[in-house]
């Protein structure tokens, strides 16, 4: 397919701000979020904060990838939220074109956000039982009120096609397929708007190795297709290695280390960072030894929570 | 005479629609001391191998046919009380989800002292002193106030620490641990697979793990058996299934595996295995694996079902194209 695959014919979203030429399309600054946590019973009371990112900056040029490892609980999960403005950021700045994203109004907001679309983790629970395949998909139409119910089931057919599947099976219901083809509608109604940047979030952590090589070479493929952006947030540091062309670990709200994916997986400089990368067993036997010798040298610096 | 033997073991799951053959003619044999690690993705059989060697398949599911020798005794043939008799004492068990095997409502130490009292003769007060040795055992910090603590007080990993903990609590022979690090990060994952080599070590235990991760078996086992659609399709010695795998299953799912180590991997794509595993109300009659094959042919691929044969010492495939034999095909051909 060499045309886009949304909706053409429709006007482009948001103008980008002139400022915005040299800008790259993502620009995160001291990004912060923290969750207050209650006491009290009936007058309740901020006793303290979770800071579950705490001042993160980042930036995601047009057709890269960055990767986002980390621990569960490091914030990564909540840094891409913070990034599409599901969740309200504390502190800092979110320019996405030039633009300012923080403190946007409601309509304004929704208008960026066609550009900005995300794939959840879990393929069985982000799409709607009720709904057919192609109102799953033409769903995004639908919100920002874009074609007619026929371009959009038009578009339903030719996104289907995008992702491997045949344009019939609009009709369908999600429960008729497996959680890799859940995947590939869920990142087909990511497409349906156009977007630039793809927030995928752990979006092959519930597969099969043999799928989950599948969706990640769909999804270079789209990027490739459609110069798309990802801020691809993962716990398995080999798939963010092979997706990524940055990477950024983080550890308890905080980017500890960033750069390129070669030299962060070749010749990592922080120790939390060694002790990661040690910590991932390798199909290959031979190098056991070593790999244990190397995380126990590191072990200090992982505290396992009790 | 090994420690475990099992042969042709079958466990089929009536449903609405038919049998589903879960298991479907699994053998091996595992020696005192060793671990067996068993791989292979969602659906092919591994767990309900290891529930079926431990006689905990549901009604209606059931072992249909096969033997399960284990240390001297046959146990598809036991009794539900006597079997319960050897599950926890001679043969421990570690489960997936450390968050739901605990009791939310007992303490960590009751639950411990549960299975202590259950196959040992023993007082509250020397099962209670069993069980704070216990928790040191797999390095719970501050074992003796913990042991009064409730589960949620327990982190993920601690959590399955104490399920190791009672898993070995009988010192058993034999230990299955049934994807015991799934549900945890990488790195309290590596301190677990070091906890469980070190007590295999130390009690002298064998150890069935089983996963779906190439790299916990590869750094954990000393044999591997890759199942399929049920069955196994390839079993050799780690080092040897690494280094030469033979069944195209086998050498499919490493190419689809991302590698840590790989440079510029970003403009690389990953060698991805076409379609999806069968389901097993009607697997393919013939070879399991045939439709996603690359090498399977016109020939007795879809007619004949292939042995699980020894294609050299120790290394059995049941493939009719595995790698070695493929590489002399041109030769004979010319």
């Amino acid at each position: 397919m060499s045309e886009q695959a949304g909706v053409t014919s429709e006007p482009e979203a948001a103008q980008p701000e002139p400022s915005a030429a040299d800008e790259p399309l993502l620009v995160v600054k001291n990004l912060k979020k923290y969750f207050p946590v209650k006491s009290g019973i009936l007058i309740e009371h901020t006793v303290d904060y979770v800071k579950a990112v705490d001042d993160v900056s980042f930036e995601v040029g047009a057709g890269e990838t960055l990767g986002l490892v980390g621990e569960s609980g490091s914030g990564k999960s909540t840094t891409g939220y913070c990034v599409l403005q599901l969740l309200k950021p504390t502190s800092g700045s979110v320019r996405f074109r030039g633009q300012e994203l923080t403190g946007l109004k409601h309509e304004k907001l929704r208008e960026v956000r066609r550009e900005l679309q995300i794939v959840f983790q879990d393929p069985y629970a982000s799409l709607n039982p009720r709904m057919t395949v192609g109102d799953i998909i033409a769903e995004p139409l639908v919100v920002n009120h874009l074609g007619t119910r026929k371009t959009r089931r038009k578009t339903a057919e030719q996104l289907l096609d995008v992702v491997g599947f045949s344009p019939d099976f609009v009709n369908r219901y999600p429960h008729e397929f497996s959680g890799g083809q859940r995947q590939r509608i869920g990142i087909a109604r990511a497409l349906a708007l156009n977007p630039r940047l793809i927030v995928c979030d752990e979006p092959v952590s519930a597969l099969d190795v043999s799928i989950q090589a599948q969706i990640l070479n769909l999804l270079k493929d789209l990027q490739h297709e459609f110069q798309l952006s990802y801020l691809f947030i993962a716990h398995d540091l080999a798939v963010v290695r092979g997706m990524s062309d940055r990477i950024a670990v983080m550890n308890l709200g905080k980017i500890v280390e960033q750069g390129p994916a070669d030299s962060v997986y070749g010749s990592p400089e922080v120790e939390y960072t060694q002790a990661l990368l040690a910590a991932v067993p390798v199909a290959d036997p031979r190098k056991m030894r070593i790999r244990r010798e190397e995380r126990r040298k590191h072990k200090h610096v992982l505290a396992e929570p009790v | 005479m090994a420690l475990l033997e099992v042969d042709d073991l079958r466990t089929y799951f009536p449903t609405r629609e038919g049998e589903v053959h879960a298991v479907d003619g699994v053998s091996f044999k595992l020696e005192e001391r060793k671990t067996l690690g068993i791989v292979g993705e969602s659906g092919c059989g591994k767990s309900v191998t290891a529930l079926s060697i431990m006689g905990l398949i549901q009604t209606p599911g059931r072992v249909v046919s096969g033997s399960v020798h284990f240390d001297g005794k046959e146990l598809t043939n036991l009794k539900r009380r006597e079997i319960e008799d050897i599950r926890g004492l001679e043969i421990g068990m570690i489960f997936q989800d450390p968050m739901t095997s605990l009791n939310p409502t007992l303490t960590i130490g009751t639950q411990i002292t549960e299975t202590l009292r259950r196959h040992l003769d023993l007082s509250r007060k020397e099962a209670r002193k069993r069980a704070v040795d216990l928790l040191e055992e797999v390095h719970i910090p501050n074992a003796s106030r913990r042991l009064d603590d409730y589960p949620h007080r327990y982190s993920g990993g601690m959590r399955q620490r104490v399920m190791i903990a009672m898993a070995i609590s009988c010192n058993p022979k034999l230990l299955i641990a049934d994807e015991p690090t799934t549900a945890l990060d990488v790195t309290v994952q590596a301190g677990v697979l070091d906890l469980l080599e070190e007590l295999r070590q130390e009690h002298a235990m064998a150890m069935i793990i089983i996963t779906h991760n190439m790299g916990v078996v590869a750094e954990t086992a000393d044999d591997i058996a890759v199942m399929y659609a049920g069955q196994i399709v390839e079993q050799a010695t780690a080092l040897d299934l690494f280094d030469r795998p033979e069944h195209p299953y086998t050498e499919a799912l490493l190419g689809a595996l991302p590698k840590l180590d790989e440079p510029d991997a970003r403009n690389a794509r990953l060698a991805s295995i076409p379609g999806r595993p069968p389901d097993l109300l009607s697997p393919p009659e013939a070879c399991r694996f045939a439709p996603r094959c690359k090498y399977a042919g016109t020939d007795d691929c879809a007619t004949v079902p292939p042995e699980l044969r020894e294609i050299r010492s120790g290394h059995w495939v049941r493939s009719a194209h595995p790698a070695s034999e493929r590489a002399r095909e041109p030769v004979a051909v010319s």
